[in-house]
């Protein structure tokens, strides 16, 4: 997920030991109230910086994220089907922007995160390090990317920091459309000539299980998830989140017509749930520490975006600061 | 945004068809095709806030684009949409003028494009609101809005790049100097036009010059910018001969309605 | 590292006759682009009819450790509520 933890953890509760019992104390009652705490309030330390990684990494999911669709919008196919993609992919960095700027309240800057993800010490989602290659991948991952995104996000309305919640809820509201224009894409491909079926289930075979990875590593391997969620940063498991995932597609690929690239799954009636086949988390440890088939191409774009425009900024500063120096002449 | 699509029976039946026809295509290209241009920046503007504005501005153009387009169509009458026409005319069907199909450079030279490119919008659509083809009075009615907001922020650019670092500066004036000599085919009338302005269907763009002129001074003495000089424009596009530059346009953003002719996406 | 814009805080009016609230924040150079990049930013889908911007660093905020001192005296003025009163039913308009 887009908050998965994928960052190392920063020896936080040595930290802890060191703040005023009181004070955490009272935190923790606010939190476990489902309170939320405000950017000026008292919080430990370890909880900031917590904070700041998983909002700055989701930021920087959105932005690295609008890449691999923004690789099809000047071949959208249609002139229905580019406004929509350009609007999606304009919610993206609209997204990216607001989840800067809560992270902001925190106490770090907005290029500082920049520079965290330009040198590798920042994390972003595994998804996006994977090639676009048709068509049909632009509706995989709105069915699939944006439909994971969205079941973590939903809870994440309700996180106990304010301004993270504000601007989770803002985003939950606009990307109310996304998964459904990439499912409509889908069943476009799916009802059309033989090799846009092809696409489409060529499509699902490629996302279907990086899409899994997204919702980060098994419970039991994933050390820090008691702490976030005691904190509301974090409020499902990574496993119930997939498991839900999987129950919920399956029949969306039915109607679809297409056939999900795992021979183990099926549906467990005890359970009540789908049963589904066993992860390679080879590939998503491999991902994550940035050997991605494409993760290369995504940094180095990002990174050239914000070195070539530098000279705009520093103009745009430039001309602020002549304007002002006239203004008190 | 196929909804949009425009009944052929509420075309004007006393326009010759063929110009009107041209004409359509003509408003409809040039917002078409520097869509795309500005879609290529998508992810890769020098800030975040400018990756928004210029996103803005395409999904306007890409409005303008449908509702012209199959208003074309519908005038036509052979059964071709808004995405027919876009997506299966060769380079020289194109009707676009050639400062929007101009590559983006740098982010100096994309501001110089859209700056000279809206300002002369601007202009025409504030006459074609009085059009009497009530379907473009419409589309321009809808359209000014966008459009002044276009003129408006790209003029904030012209004026902080020209204004600002001796880079800024500098590029400032290499992407002005790229634009200028498009300039004069915006205010092209030609034969194809003449007929329709007799009708007040078309508006006489010959007659914009003047105030668009005024406006680039204006702007360009706040940025502390000299306007490039040119003996004469380099024309063409109105009529399909185009830069080198637009077929590798259409070859990206026809690539899949060509390569797959049967497919409905 | 290279340099960004300072840091403006948003707010808009969401229709007329309401206040403005704040909804969050642009980075931009000066306050003109500020109002662009909030236009851009936060009015897409037909939010607002009117934006205010402020730049951050010029909110002056209220202190969280103060909070019992500043709020909480005026918890026991309930006479300042309507309620406080007892009218009797019979009574109207009042």
């Amino acid at each position: 997920m887009y908050t998965t933890e994928l960052g190392k953890t920063d020896g936080s509760l040595a930290q802890i030991s060191q703040e005023d019992p009181a004070l955490v104390e009272a935190f923790e009652a606010r939190v476990a109230a489902d309170e939320f705490i405000e950017p000026k309030d008292w919080m430990p330390e370890a909880y900031r910086r917590t904070l700041v990684r998983q909002i700055s990494q989701h930021a920087h999911s959105e932005i690295v994220g609008m890449l691999p669709e923004g690789n099809w919008l000047t071949r959208a196919p249609s002139l229905r089907r580019k406004a929509v993609l350009l609007a999606k992919i304009q919610d993206e960095a609209g997204h990216g922007l607001y989840l800067y700027c809560a992270a902001e309240t925190l106490g770090v800057s907005r290029a500082e995160m920049i520079d965290a993800l330009h040198t590798g010490r920042a994390k972003y989602s595994t998804i996006f390090n994977y090639p676009t290659l048709t068509w049909a991948d632009i509706g995989a991952i709105g069915w699939l990317v944006d439909g994971a995104a969205i079941m973590n996000q939903v809870p994440l309305q309700r996180t106990s920091y304010g301004p993270y919640a504000r601007a989770m809820v803002r985003v939950c509201k606009e990307e109310s459309f996304h998964q459904r224009q990439g499912y409509e894409i889908m069943m476009a491909m799916c009802a059309g000539t033989p090799d846009q079926k092809a696409m489409a289930q060529d499509a699902l075979d490629r996302w279907w299980w990086p899409s899994l990875m997204m919702f980060g590593p098994p419970d039991d391997n994933s050390p820090n998830s008691a702490q976030s969620m005691r904190w509301r940063i974090k409020r499902d498991s990574n496993d119930e989140l997939r498991q839900k995932f999987v129950d919920i597609t399956k029949p969306q690929a039915d109607h679809l017509g297409l056939e999900i690239p795992d021979k183990d799954l099926k549906w467990n009636e005890a359970r009540g749930h789908y049963d589904f086949g066993a992860i390679d988390w080879e590939e998503f440890y491999a991902v994550v520490r940035g050997e991605g088939p494409v993760a290369k191409e995504r940094m180095k774009a990002r990174r050239e975006a914000w070195e070539q425009g530098a000279w705009v900024r520093d103009a745009a500063d430039a001309h602020e600061a002549k304007q002002r120096a006239r203004a008190s002449a | 945004m196929n909804r949009d699509f425009f009944p052929a029976d509420t075309r004007t039946d006393s326009a010759p068809h063929g110009a009107m026809f041209d004409y359509l295509l003509r408003l409809g290209d040039d917002s078409l095709i520097l869509c795309q241009r500005l879609t290529e920046w998508c992810g890769h503007a020098p800030a975040l806030e400018i990756d928004l504005s210029l996103a803005n501005i395409g999904l306007d153009l890409i409005g303008q684009a449908t509702l012209f387009l199959n208003f074309a169509g519908a005038i036509e009458d052979r059964g071709r949409d808004g995405d027919r026409l876009a997506f299966h005319r060769d380079a020289s069907d194109f009707r676009n003028c050639l400062l929007v199909e101009q590559p983006n450079g740098d982010f100096a030279q994309t501001m110089a494009r859209q700056f000279l490119f809206s300002t002369a919008q601007l202009g025409l659509f504030e006459q074609l609101m009085l059009s009497t083809e009530p379907r473009i009075a419409e589309i321009a009615a809808k359209g000014v809005k966008e459009v002044r907001y276009h003129a408006d922020l790209a003029a904030d650019w012209i004026v902080r790049l020209g204004d600002g670092t001796d880079e800024s500066r500098n590029r400032m004036v290499v992407g002005l100097d790229w634009c200028w000599r498009f300039i004069d085919e915006l205010f092209l009338v030609d034969d194809v036009e003449a007929g329709l302005i007799e009708q007040g269907i078309a508006v006489d763009r010959s007659a914009l010059r003047g105030a668009f002129d005024a406006r680039l001074s204006s702007v360009l003495a706040d940025a502390g910018l000299p306007a490039p000089v040119y003996p004469r424009g380099v024309r063409g596009g109105r009529a399909g001969r185009h830069s080198e530059h637009l077929g590798h346009l259409l070859a990206t953003m026809q690539h899949l309605p060509r390569s797959y002719p049967d497919a409905v996406w | 590292m290279s340099q960004d814009w300072p840091l403006w805080e948003v707010f808009i009016r969401t229709k007329g006759g309401l206040s403005h609230r704040h909804v969050g924040s642009v980075h931009a150079p000066d306050g003109e682009m500020a109002l662009r990049h909030a236009r851009d930013t936060y009015t897409r889908r037909l939010e607002g009819v009117s934006l205010w911007i402020a730049r951050s660093s010029d909110i002056v905020a209220s202190d969280p450790d103060q909070a019992g001192a500043l709020f909480e005296p005026a918890a026991d003025k309930i006479y300042r509520h309507p309620t406080f009163y007892d009218i009797p039913d019979v009574v109207r308009h009042i």
